[in-house]
């Protein structure tokens, strides 16, 4: 027995001329998401029909529950455009529901005009005929216990009882490729995932350390980088030492100017990284106003570093819902081990909350910066490995 | 750049002979022992082979030795199942307050399961209060759990004297020593510390993982853990691991004939260390037993000033490999249980670096160690300082 799962997508609809090359990206991404299953995948008018194994049914949602582009998926009957047919699919789908539920409602739809009946009589026809197939159970409109949904399209007819929601957004890789700066603290999985959810597919860069931090911080980007990868994309994680760099500022600069030098920094080298791979933008896991080292004053600095588009997904958020999210998609164990990362060492204890860009341009120019981000970007190391379990 | 590996009491390089051997025993010596046929009875063979090479470090009785899954399991065995096979005897318990958390750790399971265990505390050089110990033993007492060589910090218990305090006080309390250290490195004097029990590993040693050793004197009971088969007497029921049973059985072979043949004892290497870390002029101080009198192969030194975390990767950097406490401890950013019992200060709990020496290690290699380790905690100290 096959399991067949309907799959909604709804904002790439509206995309009108783009249509074809959304759809086209979304089931591509599909299709990975599910490989190795002995799965087809059928595209219908405006959804896709996903068919595996019954056994498998529980690890296809899963996946598919991580595509974005996805609004809702439901594991649903098929039937031939036969009333009675349809019946007895219905009446299989209430006895197979958990017991207890005493009310619901039937909502057909008609995609095939040639179909017989309309789908207010299809509805009164159904409802009739579970009324009396099932003498404890009542039709209620308004809030049921449950929904038995009919959906006549040309070849056959869908029934299904469920909806569960996908994670909406649009098909990675369709918005583009970025870089995502990835520390190993909450914040910037978080950043990642948002920024894939609008269709990027991102690489990540990590800045370690060593002998400061140890190797181990760096298997949390890698874990993290996995993890971040089951949501549609192989992640490649590039990693540098900014060891160099941070030894130098110890040295040679203002003690309240190190921190944002070392973002400067790190924003270049950032950049020469998205040159390099082609990447149209730097994504970053600042929030306004956290740490000294985000203030507006702060970012802005910061910014001019560069030429680069750099996005700030998570602007916008509470430090409680960054981890709320962080939690739903299971980065935040992983982030909360116990490893330092590169910037919780070596912070000077009165940071400049407002730096002026004068101060840190002159301060820069007493540094032979090229030689500096030269020196820091040739112990650039990427790790591509099967990150994908 | 040469890679000085110092971290042996964490694990050690397997010797080539014994990865060959374990090659060999899987590709040829397949056989379940307990099979009747040839291939079962070559098996078997090799378990007998591996048993009559450790004997002679206990009392030279084979039977007296169970085979485990390592030094984790053999203390197992051993404190969890005398206490409950003892339990009708009483229900007083003694260990100190540096073992190894795969001995405290079965203490504090048998607590909750209503046993009362004392933790007898040492003193600043590691060593157990005797005293404290006589006044601790009393009718009720079971079972008492010394470690013989401190993982963290090399101090070594008078089990000498230990032994006798216990079985003058209380006759039938059996003492239980972890060996895991000191096995192939001080002589296991079992007859002289009155010991009843007492657990070994293989890997530290140059053999294999996965594989341990119980010795149990003939006529002391335990409740076994697993349930099974009559493996190892129905001690350690489930199919012997063949190869690392062979590879432990080797390793200790080898092991004695090159002590006999090294130019420099454990003990000198350990004191050259010292002493060209001295000479260099650097800052430090010794943890726990003075280095005569610590076992051979461990020193823990504090870097005051420095996170022993940031020094190990500067060393690791420079081809140096060490452990910061116990190779247990370095994921938990607590300090270590061990060198909190010696009443250290934070500045020295938190800069504690353990270097362990194996045969394999050369005069040259631990010259070479103490001056890049003090080139380190040099250049470190300079940076830290601004």
């Amino acid at each position: 027995m096959n399991t067949k799962i309907l799959v909604r997508y709804g904002e790439i609809a509206l995309k009108g001329k783009n249509r074809g090359q959304f759809e086209q990206q979304l089931l591509r991404n599909m299709k990975s998401a599910v490989s190795g299953s002995s799965t087809g995948i059928t595209r219908l008018h405006g959804r896709f029909l996903v068919e595996g194994p019954a056994e498998k049914e529980t690890f296809l949602i899963r996946q598919l529950q991580r595509v974005f582009g996805i609004v809702s998926l439901s594991p649903v009957t098929e039937t031939a455009l036969e009333l009675e047919e349809i019946k007895t699919a219905a009446v299989r789908i209430t006895k197979a529901l958990p017991p207890g539920l005493k009310t619901f409602k039937v909502e057909a739809r008609r995609s095939n005009k040639k179909f017989p009946l309309t789908s207010p009589e299809l509805n009164s026809q159904l409802g009739a005929h579970l009324l009396h197939t099932f003498p404890g159970l009542e039709v209620r409109l308004q809030h049921p216990s449950f929904t038995l949904s009919v959906e006549i399209g040309y070849h056959s007819a869908f029934l299904y009882s469920e909806n569960i929601a996908g994670p909406g957004g649009l098909p990675v890789r369709i918005s583009g490729r970025a870089l995502l700066l990835l520390s190993g603290g909450i914040d910037s999985p978080v950043a990642g995932w948002l920024s894939m959810k609008r269709g990027l597919a991102i690489e990540a860069l990590h800045f370690h350390s060593f002998p400061f931090t140890s190797r181990k911080a760096e298997e949390k980007a890698v874990d993290l980088c996995r993890h971040l990868s089951l949501w549609g994309n192989r992640i490649p994680l590039h990693l540098m030492s900014i060891t160099p760099v941070q030894k130098l500022l110890q040295s040679a600069v203002p003690s309240e100017l190190r921190i944002i030098i070392l973002r400067r920094i790190m924003i270049r080298l950032a950049e020469k990284l998205c040159n390099e791979r082609k990447m149209k933008a730097i994504i970053t896991g600042d929030n306004l106003g956290q740490v000294a080292s985000q203030t507006l004053e702060s970012l802005a600095v910061t910014e001019q570093a560069s030429q680069m588009l750099i996005l700030r997904p998570l602007i916008g958020m509470d430090k409680r819902e960054i981890i709320r999210r962080a939690e739903a998609i299971d980065s935040y164990d992983i982030s909360i081990r116990p490893h330092e990362d590169c910037c919780t060492l070596l912070v000077p204890k009165n940071p400049a909350t407002k730096p002026k860009l004068e101060a840190v341009a002159e301060a820069e120019g007493c540094l032979d910066l090229s030689e500096l981000l030269d020196e820091a970007y040739n112990t650039l190391e990427t790790r591509t490995g099967n990150f994908i379990s | 750049m040469n890679e000085i590996y110092l971290d042996n009491s964490a694990t050690t390089r397997p010797f080539p002979e014994i990865i060959d051997l374990m090659g060999r025993v899987q590709e040829e010596t397949y056989g379940n022992p307990s099979s009747l046929h040839e291939k079962g009875v070559t098996a078997e063979q090799l378990l007998g082979k591996a048993r009559r090479s450790l004997a002679p470090f206990f009392r030279d009785r084979e039977k007296e030795i169970i085979f485990t899954s390592g030094g984790t399991e053999a203390n197992n065995l051993a404190v969890i199942g005398t206490a409950l096979r003892n339990c009708r005897r009483g229900k007083h318990l003694i260990t100190s307050a540096v073992e190894h958390p795969s001995v405290l750790n079965c203490f504090r399971f048998l607590e909750g399961q209503g046993f009362r265990v004392s933790y007898i505390p040492v003193d600043k050089n590691g060593t157990l209060d005797l005293d404290k110990l006589e006044r601790t033993v009393d009718e009720d007492t079971i079972l008492v759990s010394i470690m013989h060589v401190n993982n963290e910090m090399g101090a070594v218990q008078p089990l000498q004297e230990i032994g006798p305090v216990i079985k003058k006080r209380t006759p039938d309390a059996l003492l239980h020593v972890d060996a895991v250290q000191s096995l192939a490195k001080l002589p296991l004097a079992v007859d002289l510390w009155q010991a009843d029990l007492v657990s070994c590993s293989a890997h530290k040693i140059h053999g294999p993982r996965g594989i341990g050793c119980l010795w149990i004197r003939e006529g002391t009971l335990l409740q076994p853990l697993l349930y099974g088969g009559d493996q190892e007497r129905g001690l350690r029921p489930g199919t012997e691991n063949t190869p690392a049973i062979a590879g432990f059985g080797l390793i200790i072979r080898l092991m004695e004939e090159k002590l006999s043949k090294v130019e420099k004892s454990l003990m000198d290497l350990k004191l050259a260390f010292l002493e060209h870390l001295q000479d260099s002029g650097i800052h430090f101080f010794v943890n726990g037993p003075s280095p005569e009198k610590g076992a051979p192969h461990i020193l823990n030194l504090s870097f005051p000033g420095l996170k022993a975390e940031v020094l190990l990767h500067s060393l690791e950097e420079r081809g140096i490999y060490v452990s910061s406490g116990s190779a247990c401890h370095s994921r938990r950013l607590e300090p270590s249980h061990v060198l909190t019992a010696l009443g250290l200060e934070r500045e020295k709990l938190d800069s504690a670096l353990r270097f362990s020496f194996s045969v394999e290690n050369t005069l040259a290699e631990v010259k070479e160690a103490a001056a890049v380790t003090a080139a380190a905690v040099r250049e470190l100290a300079a940076f830290l300082k601004k």
